[in-house]
């Protein structure tokens, strides 16, 4: 039993018009039909671009934002059916970080107010003078100094100011900590500071996190679990490493070609799949799968009349695509062109290109690309799609460069 | 290499803390507007012209020279004829068209205008807040049927607000009669609806904000919530609102006086009722309705200022 577990989780908010009663005109799909799990310790991590409904998909476990359909079971209980007082009371358990450090503290509370208002909600220490020793030792445990209590937020630098957003979390004793992303209003050297800090709570304080990011780095050295989201709904769910070593989805695919690779001669010679097009309209979402509009292996069958269920393709690695034992085993040829070209088209990927140091595992693709005269799929084709491996790189994905000309099969530069 | 980045952690760490500030006690956002607004001169002069305002007020009975209704100097002042005395030694200010010492007038006068000007903005302030707090409130937390409480509401401080404030006033001071009490309802229900709209914007505006948010997923409850987080942060445009409408509130009530809603007894100084007497003597002693309607202008102007400075000081981010 996990955890945390969202089954089907939708959170439609409508379009509402009218001046003096509304009607709903229609609805924005943010989240439509989520399902995922979140084992206790662990860290899920959850990607994808800007609108793709990761924020309103954490927000909807705290039931922050309405729940339209679905269940939110944390610890045996369906938040989603808990009146509000429940919840109110649920909430000790699930507490949340938020992405802004300076809007998500009340300006005019100083830190001892803001961290002893959700005490006081919750029954937390006797009087003020026991809420106030355990303040102090929450503060000393994210690193802040104890002058800090009579201060107020804007006496604070950013990542001093998302420790207290941790420590007003941790004063409740949550066993899920909600990270909204935690650390990408915050400059490259604190923000390490800040990812370290929550993998040290994590470790001494036994708690689970769900994190949504935008930053892959981020997400990859923080997460056990990926999940990455495209308009409101799972594509892919991986193991971290499993993830980043060999996405299996279309999109996931794309996703990690953005993030550049700090080598020239890789980087230029690496394939990125370019996306044509622009993130469809949540309010109007794709028939069949979401993503198929922008696709580069869309098919004229499937893909734009059902919609891909996630299925486990070994290895806990979950995929929602009809084609990935195809595309894996190289059997189906791209039907859109992916512009190698457009390079500066690249951005329109990722939200901002993480800087990382993944290898990039296409980058025998890359080379084919470059040579147009050959088959795009050529060594692909060896490698059975079953190999699910995930430590071990499969053949059709070994680095292509000098160091390793031999497994690219020969003939091929 | 991990004791590589556990160093430049540390410096990083310690960078950060250069950047927190010595003192042990914070300095709120309250505590730096009143600093803000110590250091800034529109305050200090519209602060001192309330001041002396505020003090005339109070004292101005006890320091008249001469009762400001007696007619003492009847028979040196011929209205019909156009004869009238200007200033001289013992009346500073001259005589009005009744042979009453201007001067006495004016400063008992003081008295009456500042009680209109601050009960009827309280009126309005306090009728105002509290319209705005239930609309605000129930607009930001209290789901769909909150957002319809909301919309009625504002659509009946829609309507009020689209009527012409004097004629509201003049109606408000026609059915309930001549009286200085008519005079500070009529003009506090007038500013109703703009401390209303004012606040309840306000408070949407902090109420989308991710430290309600926050609060909400903390647990805290929904009342709570109004009080602590978003009313605190949505007060200062309502300060300055006060502020300002004290200025207007003065110059509407004595906008009524003049029309004649105001105080039956003429006797009793106001300076709305003085101007509206000096009307009929302006061509010979246009003097009578200086010295009120400058009187009503510097005061107006006093608040003004201090409103203006109480905005800046209230939200640096607007000086540009």
């Amino acid at each position: 039993m996990s955890l945390l577990e969202l089954d089907n989780l939708k959170v439609h908010f409508p379009i509402r018009k009218g001046i003096l009663f509304d009607r709903t005109v229609g609805h924005v799909y943010a989240v439509d039909g989520v399902s995922l799990k979140v084992e206790a310790g662990q860290t899920y991590g959850l990607v994808g671009e800007s609108g793709c409904g990761k924020t309103t998909l954490g927000r909807a476990v705290l039931r922050l934002v309405d729940v339209t359909e679905g269940e939110v079971v944390f610890d045996g209980t369906d938040l989603a059916k808990l009146d509000e007082e429940a919840m109110r009371r649920f909430r000790r358990r699930l507490q949340m970080v938020f992405q802004d450090p300076l809007g998500s503290l009340n300006p005019r509370q100083n830190i001892e107010s803001i961290l002893a208002e959700g005490m006081a909600a919750h029954g937390i220490g006797a009087d003020q003078a026991e809420r106030r020793e355990k303040i102090k030792a929450i503060l000393a445990k994210v690193g802040l100094p104890a002058n800090a209590l009579s201060r107020y937020p804007h006496e604070f630098s950013g990542g001093q100011r998302q420790r207290i957003g941790i420590a007003r979390a941790l004063v409740l004793e949550p066993d899920v900590i909600i990270c909204d992303e935690p650390v990408s209003a915050l400059d490259v050297s604190i923000q390490a500071q800040v990812v370290n800090l929550l993998e040290e709570l994590q470790e001494s304080l036994g708690l689970t996190y769900l994190v949504i990011a935008h930053d892959l780095a981020v997400v990859r050295h923080i997460s056990d679990v990926i999940g990455v989201m495209y308009l409101g709904s799972l594509v892919e769910e991986a193991p971290s490493d499993a993830l980043y070593e060999g996405p299996r989805h279309p999109y996931t695919k794309a996703l990690m070609s953005a993030v550049p690779v700090p080598d020239p001669d890789l980087e230029d010679r690496r394939e990125r799949i370019l996306l044509h097009g622009d993130l469809p309209s949540p309010a109007n979402p794709p028939t069949g799968c979401r993503f198929h509009t922008r696709c580069p292996w869309v098919q004229e069958t499937r893909c734009a009349t059902d919609r891909p269920e996630l299925t486990d393709t070994g290895d806990g690695h979950r995929v929602a695509c009809h084609w990935t034992a195809e595309i894996e085993a190289g059997t189906l040829a791209r039907t859109r062109a992916t512009g190698v070209e457009a390079v500066t088209e690249t951005a329109a990927v990722a939200e901002e290109p993480a800087v990382a140091d993944v290898v990039r595992e296409e980058d025998d693709k890359a080379v084919a690309d470059a040579q147009p005269g050959l088959p795009v799929p050529g060594v692909a084709a060896g490698a059975p799609a079953s190999d699910a491996s995930t430590a071990v790189p499969r053949p059709a994905e070994a680095p292509a460069d000098e160091r390793s000309p031999s497994t690219e099969g020969g003939g091929k530069r | 290499m991990t004791t590589l980045t556990k160093k430049a952690d540390k410096v990083d760490r310690l960078a950060e803390l250069m950047q927190t500030s010595e003192s042990t006690t914070g300095a709120s956002l309250w505590r730096e507007a009143a600093r803000r607004l110590r250091s800034s001169k529109m305050a200090i002069i519209g602060a001192v012209i309330i001041a002396v305002f505020v003090v005339l007020a109070v004292i101005g009975p006890w320091i008249a020279p001469y009762t400001p209704t007696a007619q003492t100097w009847r028979g040196e002042v011929f209205a019909n004829q156009g004869r009238f005395v200007g200033m001289r030694g013992e009346n500073w200010f001259g005589l009005d068209h009744l042979g009453r010492d201007m001067f006495s007038r004016m400063l008992v006068g003081a008295r009456q205008t500042l009680l209109v000007g601050v009960v009827s903005m309280l009126i309005g302030l306090v009728i105002g807040a509290l319209i705005g707090v239930l609309s605000g409130a129930a607009a930001t937390l209290g789901g769909p049927m909150g957002r319809r409480l909301d919309t009625v509401i504002m659509r009946i401080t829609d309507i009020m607000l689209s009527l012409p404030s004097l004629l509201l006033a003049v109606s408000i001071a026609a059915v309930l009669g001549q009286s200085l009490t008519t005079v500070m309802i009529a003009v506090g229900v007038v500013q109703i609806p703009i401390f209303a709209r004012m606040l309840r914007g306000s408070m949407l505006a902090q109420g989308g904000s991710d430290y309600v948010l926050a609060a909400r997923a903390l647990g805290v409850r929904r009342n709570r919530i109004v009080l602590t987080q978003i009313l605190p942060n949505s007060l200062s445009p309502v300060i300055v609102q006060a502020t300002l409408s004290l200025a207007t509130a003065i110059i509407e009530a004595a906008a009524l006086s003049y029309l004649g809603l105001g105080n039956p007894d003429p006797a009793v100084p106001e300076w709305g009722v003085m101007l509206s007497q000096a009307q009929r003597f302006f061509d010979n002693e246009p003097m009578m309705a200086v010295y009120p309607a400058v009187g009503i202008i510097i005061t107006a102007l006093g608040f003004t200022l201090l409103g203006e400075a109480m905005r800046e000081a209230l939200d640096p981010k607007l000086r540009g």
